[in-house]
């Protein structure tokens, strides 16, 4: 299997990127580690007519420590959130989150915007970065601007971006409350999760239990008013709409989510 | 375009399409067929190869993405007759039925062990999460990393 034909762009800078998309078009697709847009051009389930390579960009990796928050550079590798120090110490919940996607190939490979920008809701970062009210960085061609992440998953791989905007960073507030957890349920280790379930103190965010990443909001109002973990997580699939597929119907999402929750903030409660 | 790899330390370089994959330019243009295409879907891992020292899945790679790149595939790793330390440790725990996941398996275990020269038994399963044997031979795999890291080990 291998693509339909495209044209391929490296860029050098982020200024160039902007520009090539700018010329690309609305069939031009930026190309982080590719790890999310390469099979699905394979199964022609996206057909761009140009790529923007962007995975050189080394001025987007990084992760680094500001007054209140820390900031991740978009092209930062799922293996380098992972092994960081700085993460492990600062933001636990993203760095042990990170070294649950994929597989270590995948890893090495996939990175933190990606991963975003592509908005999978069965994918583990976005609602990681939902729980922990990150604000995610954009650049285009009229100048950057910050997303809450809140305002940030619109639907099924759509997301606030516009056309040839990229994320460059993603910004997220150090956590008051230390407690977190992140539960992941799958068949298979590389696979993704059946559900999955982020917990930052009282932040609660739902993996694969709508067509966008969720926020628990009925567990999270339970949580605030002082019930306890397995009272609040009785309300987990409140508002959610869980997909119906060969790895689980929409009954057992929930009630997969209702388990998940409750083992979630359990443990951040022990970490807290 | 034209893409320069070195790859197994020699420098290779052809003009392939914008969408060849890098699995297709080592086995289809640069005589390198022991790296295997085995799902195509970047799950199963019988194409991971190193690039700039880190395991890839070669199938989800392009070949435009990895110019300038030093790649290792496994015909790179013996040093003339004698095996890599790894691939003995894959003959001598008999880590191996039908041999098709093999040349994935085997890089998957070289980026292990220098990202992580002494892993723990459940590190060594959590490693090869991205590599799927369709035998299921994994017990003599496991067997195997964890031999080939000992072997490392200084006494």
């Amino acid at each position: 299997m291998i693509p339909a034909p495209f044209t391929y762009k490296r860029a050098g800078s982020v200024e160039e990127a902007l520009e090539l998309a700018v010329d690309g078009g609305e069939e031009a697709k930026f190309l982080a580690g590719g790890h999310s847009l390469l099979p699905l051009m394979k199964l022609r389930l996206a057909v761009p007519e140009t790529l923007i390579d962007i995975g050189r960009l080394r001025e987007l990796s990084y992760i680094s420590e500001h007054d209140g928050h820390i900031s991740v550079g978009a092209l930062t590798s799922h293996d380098t959130v992972a092994r960081s120090d700085l993460l492990a110490a600062e933001l636990p919940l993203l760095a042990y989150a990170a070294g649950q996607v994929g597989d270590p190939q995948v890893r090495h490979r996939g990175t933190i915007g990606g991963s975003l920008a592509h908005a999978d809701p069965a994918a583990d970062l976005p609602a990681v970065i939902l729980a922990l009210d990150a604000t995610l960085v954009a650049r285009g061609p009229s100048g950057s601007r910050e997303i809450p992440v809140a305002a940030f998953f619109r639907d099924l791989f759509e997301t606030a971006l516009e056309p040839g905007e990229m994320i460059t960073e993603i910004r997220v507030p150090k956590p008051r409350d230390p407690g977190w957890s992140f539960q992941k349920f799958t068949k298979r280790g590389i696979d993704w999760a059946i559900v999955g379930v982020a917990v930052q103190g009282g932040s609660v965010a739902l993996v694969n239990m709508g067509s966008t990443p969720l926020r628990a909001g009925a567990v999270e109002r339970e949580v605030a008013a002082g019930s306890l973990p397995g009272d609040a997580a009785a309300h987990a699939a409140e508002g959610t709409s869980a997909p119906d597929d060969l790895n689980g119907g929409r009954p057992y999402r929930e009630h997969l989510a209702r388990v998940l929750v409750r083992r979630g903030l359990e443990e951040a409660r022990s970490r807290s | 375009m034209k893409v320069t790899l070195t790859v197994n330390g020699h420098e290779v370089a052809r003009e392939v399409e914008d969408r060849t994959l890098l699995v297709h330019l080592l086995r289809d243009m640069a005589d390198l067929s022991a790296t295997n295409v085995g799902c195509d879907t970047s799950s199963c891992g019988a194409c991971t190869v190193l690039l700039d020292g880190r395991s890839v899945k070669s199938c989800t790679v392009l070949a435009a993405q990895a110019d300038g790149s030093e790649i290792t595939t496994v015909e790179g790793l013996a040093a003339g007759e004698e095996m890599h330390p790894v691939q003995a440790a894959f003959r001598a725990e008999h880590a191996l039925q039908c041999g098709f996941c093999t040349p994935g398996m085997v890089m998957a275990t070289v980026s292990l062990l220098a990202e992580n020269p002494d892993p723990t038994e459940e590190q060594v399963r959590t490693a090869l999460e991205g590599n799927l044997c369709r035998c299921t031979g994994y017990h003599n795999i496991v067997r195997a990393v964890l031999a080939a890291a000992s072997e490392r080990r200084p006494r």
